[in-house]
């Protein structure tokens, strides 16, 4: 098995979601913008049915905005990644059949 | 594109939470018979990607941003099944730890960016590439199907924002199309160069999602 592009592809994905997140558009997107202007955007500003453990991106108890969504991306990339390893190993045709 | 709680009623979020449900056991059961050992590591590698991907907001005009969705790319490589599973993982992920798009929502947030986006994108592709046959097919194939994939996602949103009540689709339909017409571009872009990327290194893994079947 070639596991090196699959380690190479992590990496770069951990780095897009903790190095580069800090530094992405912080403007509404498409669907925000479409609320605003049609002048539904409060509707979805209720409390949230569940609290979010990291919420907004922004992970708790980090003071600097940009390490917060840093962090967030690292652990929501790796969490990500093992959690779609482990629904794909139980979903995959067995072998043999 | 992901919708809060609040924007949808509850017939229209009900009925999506139950397609989503639905949409998420015929995958499951399509996957436990056709699923190949070797999708499994791509699977993992590429839901990472698009949740990395997702947060990375572009600014598309004054005040309007857009970030890559990633269901074309997902059913491109894996087919449409094994593709809006990946996606649904994304958004249920998302949903729970993030506060990103709605709890109650999350059936329609899956309909539109899991199983919409990723159809429609296979569709384009298999149907585009059947015109451009070759390399350059490949990926003048993958950007249009990808900026089709979100244009009718955005679409679907639409419908949902109309039939909910929230917003008449007349006003609805062409501010959503506008928007993602641009954010689709963005799309298309990203999709390309992931398969560019994915060619030059593992070509072998672009035949994994061949007839719908990872």
């Amino acid at each position: 098995m070639r596991k090196k592009f699959y380690w190479i592809a992590l990496a770069a994905a951990v780095l897009l979601g903790a190095a580069v997140s800090p530094f992405a558009s912080e403007w509404l997107d498409g669907l925000e913008r479409v609320a605003k202007d049609k002048g539904f955007l409060a509707r979805g500003e209720g409390e949230p049915l569940l609290a979010a453990p990291i919420p907004d991106y922004a992970f708790p108890g980090i003071a600097k905005a940009g390490w917060a969504t840093a962090a967030a991306g690292a652990v929501g990339t790796l969490l990500t990644f093992a959690l779609a390893l482990a629904l794909a190993s139980a979903l995959r045709r067995r072998r043999g059949k | 594109m992901h919708i809060p709680d609040g924007f949808l009623d509850a017939k229209t979020f009900i009925t999506l939470d139950v397609v989503a449900v639905g949409f998420v056991a015929a995958a499951a059961a399509r996957a436990r018979r056709v699923l190949s050992e070797r999708a499994v590591p791509l699977m993992a590698v590429l839901a990472a990607f698009i949740f990395a991907a997702q947060m990375l907001n572009f600014p598309v005009a004054g005040g309007t941003s857009g970030h890559f969705a990633g269901g074309a790319l997902a059913a491109i490589l894996l087919g449409p099944w094994a593709g809006g599973l990946v996606i649904t993982l994304v958004l249920v992920i998302q949903a729970l730890a993030f506060g990103d798009g709605g709890m109650l929502a999350l059936g329609a947030n899956v309909f539109n960016l899991a199983v919409v986006a990723p159809f429609v994108g296979y569709g384009a592709y298999s149907l585009l590439r059947k015109v451009f046959a070759g390399e350059a097919g490949r990926f003048v194939g993958a950007f249009a199907a990808a900026w089709l994939a979100v244009v009718a996602a955005a679409s679907a949103c639409a419908a949902e924002l109309a039939i909910a009540g929230t917003v008449p689709f007349a006003v609805a339909f062409p501010a959503m199309v506008g928007a993602h017409a641009l954010i689709g571009l963005g799309e298309g872009v990203i999709t390309a160069a992931a398969l560019a990327a994915i060619r030059a290194s593992r070509p072998d893994l672009l035949e994994l999602g061949r007839g719908g079947a990872a």
